[in-house]
């Protein structure tokens, strides 16, 4: 393995470490080992700890019942229960000796080294014990008291089988609680690495998309996890900042065709004008440049509008208003001119309609519809716009319509004509900048209302929808 | 400060025409104050002008002017802040505010400010001219005035009728608003926008022309019958009412 590689591997096991599973995981394992060892404790001390009480118990009461024997009926009586009681193959301990420490009676041979004799006092040593095949090393445990005669008396067990199971229980518990830390440690890791593995690739994920691939996603595993659940919610984001990005590109290059072009014809109107050399080229040049630069800026103060429209910056300027009002107004602005043109512009306001809004922005955008219909709305039976205005309240909200009797709008385009420069005419014969509706649309964001486009059949019928203000 | 004329004579009787009017520009663009500094000159105004909006504010304390054109971005001081100290202080003078900052909200920040008009750059000087006379009239006009009369058209503001000659013409209310609002002006140039901000207090730019049909519907009835019109159309510019 080459020195660089092995520093990567070095640095992955470090990182593998620094993982919050890993971390977390850590402290699960610890938490885990300490309740384990409390429990095997408690087993080991009900179990083995128990077996050893009730042998200490019984030995005390057995010292007991010989003291008690010495008492009523002297050595002989004690020697006589010592000799009685060894002949059992209990696995009882006795020995009874002299003051000089010769043994009297009992199954003991002599007194174990271990008794360094003083008074009396707990005590293990290893006796032999004779087997069908022989001797075996056996362990006991004893109590030894010195009876008043200064005899010493010696009772035991032998604990060879408690000390096995014993031994057998703690190598249970230990090696349970190895297995344990093992399948720990283990899963931690294994958790923490598939976990970092993900992390890993969504890192991979967004660095490509941050190198320019807008097209990049996330990768989602399908379990619905919180990791995946980040993922979606991510590539949500990236879904609208592309549509975003795109929406700005088709902008951008929207307003380089829409600005290009009457440019040209500037251009070469005064070019023409210069060749011609006759005044009257002159002036007429001088009055198309002049309207067409007025056009030029009718553009950018609506983009402008729609742009601080949209980023809600005028907030501020909304106050109570009667829509009704408004849409009484503005129909009564267009109602003549519509007149004139040969057709018609018909009201249907009810009531009060009582929202919050900016006046000069909602008659605006209610003026811009109002607008379209009369260029676009022509009804193709009577050749002349027919236009409807409608105002009223459906449920919490005060619903606005301009309706015309004209082509209409296919449904497929109707999310696509609210967008800036989009103009349905594709030969661009009429006027108009194909601002118009962005900025109804850019007006309703503001007021935290809606615009739908709907089929009129025939026709088109615009509605705006704005949260009615309830009354105080 | 920049004097474009020597003439110092100060407009007093409302309705005089000839009358030049002395006008303070705060405009901090060289090339466009420049242009607007003659185009006042050679419509018989004196003009003064302004830099930055501390020179502009020190000047506009004089209280000599008749009307102050200001641009809303200057150094120093910018044109609203310049409009609510003079309010403040109690300088009443007309003010037309100039800004490139053009959309309906602008607009209306800039009156409710304490601005007089507003409008929106790039315009035409025609406009501008008419404005700035507009305001001035208003100002010198009476205050209690009743009645309002061009040529042999009578409006009475009180009982809310209109004669022509001892003929009476009925007219609806807006029209009614919109003639009231041309008479006031009579003898000068209105322009469209004027009147959409005047009688429709809308300040966006309808893309259809609205006004003008409002207007002939105007003409039919006040003109209707009557030899010489008194409501006329001023090409490029638009539509004023005859004083005499």
């Amino acid at each position: 393995m080459s020195p660089p590689h092995q520093s990567s591997n070095h640095s992955s096991y470090w990182k593998l470490f620094h993982t919050s599973t890993f971390r977390l995981s850590a402290v699960y394992l610890i938490v885990f080992i300490l309740s384990v060892g409390a429990i095997l404790a408690y087993i080991y001390w009900n179990t083995a700890g128990l077996l050893e009480r009730q042998t200490d118990e019984t030995i005390r009461a057995e010292v007991q019942g010989l003291a008690d024997q010495y008492r009523i009926r002297g050595l002989d009586g004690v020697l006589d229960t010592v000799r009685r009681r060894s002949s059992d193959e209990s696995g009882s301990i006795y020995l009874l000796t002299t003051p000089e420490g010769v043994r009297m009676a009992g199954n003991l041979v002599s007194v174990p080294d271990e008794i360094a004799i003083e008074d009396s006092g707990w005590t293990e040593f290893p006796f032999n014990v004779k087997t069908s095949t022989g001797t075996e090393p056996h362990r006991a445990r004893a109590y030894y008291t010195e009876l008043p005669g200064e005899n010493v008396l010696v009772v035991g067990r032998d604990i060879e089988d408690m000390r096995q199971f014993a031994t057998i229980i703690r190598n249970t518990l230990i090696t349970g609680t190895l297995i344990a830390l093992v399948l720990g440690i283990g899963g931690g890791l294994l958790t923490s690495r598939n976990f970092l593995r993900r992390v890993d690739a969504i890192t991979d994920a967004s660095r490509s998309i941050m190198r320019g691939d807008l097209s990049g996603r996330m990768p989602v595993q399908g379990t619905g996890d919180e990791l995946d659940r980040l993922a979606s919610s991510l590539n949500q984001m990236l879904d609208q900042i592309e549509r975003l990005m795109r929406g700005m590109q088709e902008v951008s290059s929207n307003v380089a065709h829409d600005l290009r072009t009457p440019l040209t014809r500037i251009k070469a109107r005064a070019e023409s004008a210069l060749r011609s050399g006759a005044e009257g080229d002159f002036k007429a040049a001088l009055e198309q440049t002049i309207d067409e630069s007025d056009r030029l800026l009718q553009t950018f103060t609506a983009l402008l509008s729609i742009a601080k429209a949209e980023s809600g910056q005028s907030r501020e300027g909304l106050q109570p208003v009667d829509a009704a009002v408004i849409l009484n107004e503005v129909a009564e602005l267009y109602e003549p001119f519509a007149e004139d043109q040969g057709g018609s512009l018909k009201t249907d306001i009810s009531g009060e309609l009582n929202v919050r809004a900016n006046r000069q922005l909602l008659a605006q955008a209610i003026s811009n519809l109002v607008d379209n219909a009369l260029k676009y709305g022509e009804s193709p039976a009577s050749g002349f716009p027919e236009i409807r205005v409608t105002g009223g309240i459906v449920g919490d909200d005060a619903v606005i319509t301009v309706s015309d009797r004209g082509r209409g709008v296919a449904p497929e385009d109707r999310q696509h004509v609210l967008e800036r420069f989009v103009r349905l005419d594709e030969s661009r014969s009429r006027p108009g900048n194909g601002l118009g509706l962005s900025l109804v649309a850019g007006v309703m964001k503001l007021h935290d209302g809606r615009v739908l486009l709907e089929d009129n059949g025939p026709g088109l019928k615009v509605k705006l929808v704005l949260p009615r203000l309830q009354a105080a | 400060m920049q004097v474009m004329t020597n003439s110092n004579s100060k407009p007093t009787t409302p309705g005089n025409d000839l009358e030049t009017m002395r006008i303070l520009v705060i405009e901090d663009d060289r090339e466009a104050a420049t242009w607007l500094l003659k185009g006042l000159a050679e419509s018989g105004h004196v003009a003064d002008h302004a830099a930055d909006g501390e020179e502009g504010l020190a000047l506009a304390r004089e209280r000599v002017h008749d009307v102050l054109i200001v641009d809303r971005m200057l150094p120093k001081l910018d044109g609203l802040s310049i409009i609510q100290t003079l309010r403040a202080e109690g300088v009443t003078a007309p003010v037309l505010i100039l800004s490139a900052l053009g959309d309906v909200d602008e607009r209306v920040k800039g009156l409710r400010a304490g601005g007089d008009d507003y409008l929106a750059k790039p315009y035409a000087f025609s406009e501008l001219l008419a404005r700035i006379e507009g305001l001035s009239r208003r100002r010198h006009q009476e205050p209690q005035q009743t009645k309002l009369k061009a040529a042999d058209l009578e409006m009475d503001l009180l009982t809310r009728t209109v004669v022509r000659s001892g003929r009476p013409i009925i007219l609806q209310p807006r029209e009614f608003k919109l003639l009231e609002y041309l008479m006031r002006n009579a003898g000068h140039v209105v322009t469209r926008t004027m009147l959409l901000e005047n009688v429709w207090d809308y300040h966006f730019d309808p893309q259809t022309n609205v006004i003008d049909v409002h207007v002939s519907r105007l003409r039919g009835k006040i003109d209707k019958g009557f030899d010489e019109p008194i409501l006329q159309t001023v090409r490029g510019a638009g539509y004023m009412i005859r004083l005499a």
